[in-house]
């Protein structure tokens, strides 16, 4: 079986969140880079016990520029075989998909793995896109995923409950939180990833479709105001007239 | 023209009436899309929130997000849709991002409000810790709007309803088993949500959570860590890894207020935080606090809203 894993960089979850260039950037400086962890924790892990399993073949791909290689080389010490990196800036969903499903076209990948979104823009929009390019089934947010044979079946959230569902391979699927525990690389793990192959693809020509002109912080709160813990009707009332929540 | 595709499988949703909102808001008529079986009797109901008319395919189940692909596409084709919009629900995040591709529109996905003045459109990022403005570069543009980021207005206004066959073909994807909590009030789509932590030290506590829950009409949430050992179920998981959710009442027992928690509920429009310990890092997120020990606030606060309620009637 041979799986292909969508993974993207993404800020530490502790990193500070700032914009520069009047505010029109993400201000990286300071920012420490990790895989993505729904690429990470569920999509990689998940398709890396596939592989333990069945045999086969965990190639792990990402369009971004050199400075990505840390990251990829991270997610190779985890236990991926190989590597792609498009190397492109990623400017949007759209042009990050249709660079992958470009790439994967014809490849004769039986799975395609994404996380449910990234961290940082949090669209949950990679993994439709690659499905509707390569014309390909897609099931979104998946907690399980077991292959027998050519047969794919997934646990998937739906509005308000689960569903388990099957579908023939090949298909796109997005992980979410149940699918696999986090795997913490070993040593032999990050002498190997520095010897696997990490090809270096040239991007196809295509524009993105959207565009991120400017962004802003939330407004800072107001200080907390405490209540008397014996006077809970004081909270209800300022519920109902102050906040008017309930 | 502006197009909305809802989910109509249960009724309509509160997220339905508010993409019909949003939809009628952005100006120019709009037509909705639906598929499945509901009475055209209660499509037509969405006349009052905007809608001119409303297409229906009983033929599409809805399991295969292709399948809404196309009928979405067709509907979209018809009416000459010049913005199309979703509810950045789990429909929206698996359909939206299909349609973006085959109608090559871009996509604003999780919009919190509706579009500025120059065009742009505002939506959360980096998990609701700063927010982004999106412009769109192609004729026809998506925008999946996320839950409870606008209510629904009646602004009246009658809604023909139409039988439409989209020739969306078959599904691909066979459904085995549907597992669906009776009675439970989604997550997502929850106003105000009670949730708790490690606090209350175990899930046999968790009925003074589901007491203030059910006086108040909420949903129930948890923390990462309660549903890693397994004292609550995984879909109440509010936070980085588990849902985001933006209720109007999130209420947080026993909760410290980890930034990855933050990460999952600092879209709620007020937050109440009830801990032992003053320095929680979660006070400096929240609204209103109480220091105090949740196994006699909790009980208080119940029978507080119980007071509250009865005085109402």
């Amino acid at each position: 079986m041979n799986i292909l894993v969508c993974i993207s960089k993404a800020p530490d979850t502790t990193s500070k969140i700032a914009f520069t260039n009047g505010n029109t950037q993400f201000d990286e400086n300071g920012v420490q880079y990790i895989v993505n962890p729904y690429d990470e924790w569920y999509a990689l892990v998940r398709a890396l016990e596939l592989k333990e399993a069945q045999g086969g073949n965990v190639t792990i791909i990402t369009v971004g520029t050199a400075s990505d290689d840390a990251v990829i080389r991270k997610a190779l010490a985890i236990g991926a075989d190989d590597a792609i990196r498009i190397d492109a800036l990623a400017t949007d969903a759209y042009f990050v998909a249709m660079q992958i499903a470009e790439y994967a076209k014809g490849k004769g990948f039986d799975l395609i793995l994404t996380g449910k979104e990234t961290i940082d823009y949090n669209g949950s929009q990679v993994a439709g896109m690659i499905a509707e390019a390569l014309e390909l089934p897609y099931i979104s947010i998946a907690t399980k995923l077991d292959v027998a044979g050519s047969t794919i079946s997934c646990e998937r959230e739906i509005v308000g409950g689960m569903q388990e569902v099957e579908v023939q391979a090949p298909a796109v699927i997005s992980c979410a939180k149940g699918m696999a525990e986090q795997r913490i690389p070993n040593m032999r793990g990050i002498m190997a990833a520095r010897t696997k192959p990490l090809n270096v693809v040239a991007p196809a020509a295509l524009e993105a479709l959207t565009t991120f002109s400017t962004y802003s912080m939330p407004a800072a709160k107001s200080s907390v105001k405490l209540i008397d813990p014996n006077n809970l009707d004081e909270l209800v009332a300022l519920l109902h007239n102050e906040a008017k929540v309930i | 023209m502006n197009l909305v595709y809802i989910n109509s499988a249960n009724g309509l949703s509160k997220a339905a009436l508010e993409t019909v909102t949003y939809a009628k808001k952005l100006g120019a008529d709009v037509a909705v899309v639906t598929n499945g079986n509901a009475a055209a009797e209660l499509l037509a109901t969405l006349g009052a929130y905007g809608a001119s008319t409303v297409l229906q395919d009983a033929g599409v189940d809805g399991q295969d997000p292709s399948q809404l692909v196309k009928l979405v596409a067709a509907a979209a084709a018809k009416v000459g849709a010049s913005t199309i919009i979703f509810s950045h629900d789990l429909i929206g995040k698996a359909v939206a991002p299909r349609l973006s591709v085959r109608l090559k529109a871009g996509l604003v996905a999780g919009a919190v409000a509706l579009p500025e003045a120059d065009g742009s459109t505002k939506v959360n990022v980096f998990s609701g810790k700063a927010f982004g403005y999106v412009k769109v570069n192609s004729a026809v543009r998506i925008i999946s709007l996320l839950p409870n980021s606008i209510q629904p207005e009646q602004t009246g206004g009658n809604c023909s309803t139409e039988a439409f066959d989209s020739q969306a073909g078959s599904s691909a994807i066979s459904v085995k088993a549907t597992k669906k909590p009776e009675g439970a009030i989604p997550l997502p789509e929850a106003e105000l949500v009670v949730s708790a932590g490690r606090g209350l030290k175990g899930p046999e506590n968790w009925g003074m959570v589901e007491d203030l829950a059910a006086a108040l009409g909420a949903a129930t949430a948890c923390s990462r860590p309660v549903a890693d050992i397994g004292w609550r179920p995984h879909h109440e998981h509010v936070g980085q890894t588990g849902v985001a959710i933006r209720p109007n009442l999130y209420i947080a027992a026993g909760i410290s207020g980890a930034i990855q928690h933050l990460a999952g509920v600092n879209g709620s429009k007020v937050i109440v935080v009830i801990n032992t310990d003053a320095e929680a890092p979660f006070f400096k997120a929240a609204d209103y606090g109480i220091v105090g020990d949740a196994f006699e606030v909790l009980p208080r606060f119940t029978e507080a809203v119980k007071r509250f309620r009865a005085a109402q009637h």
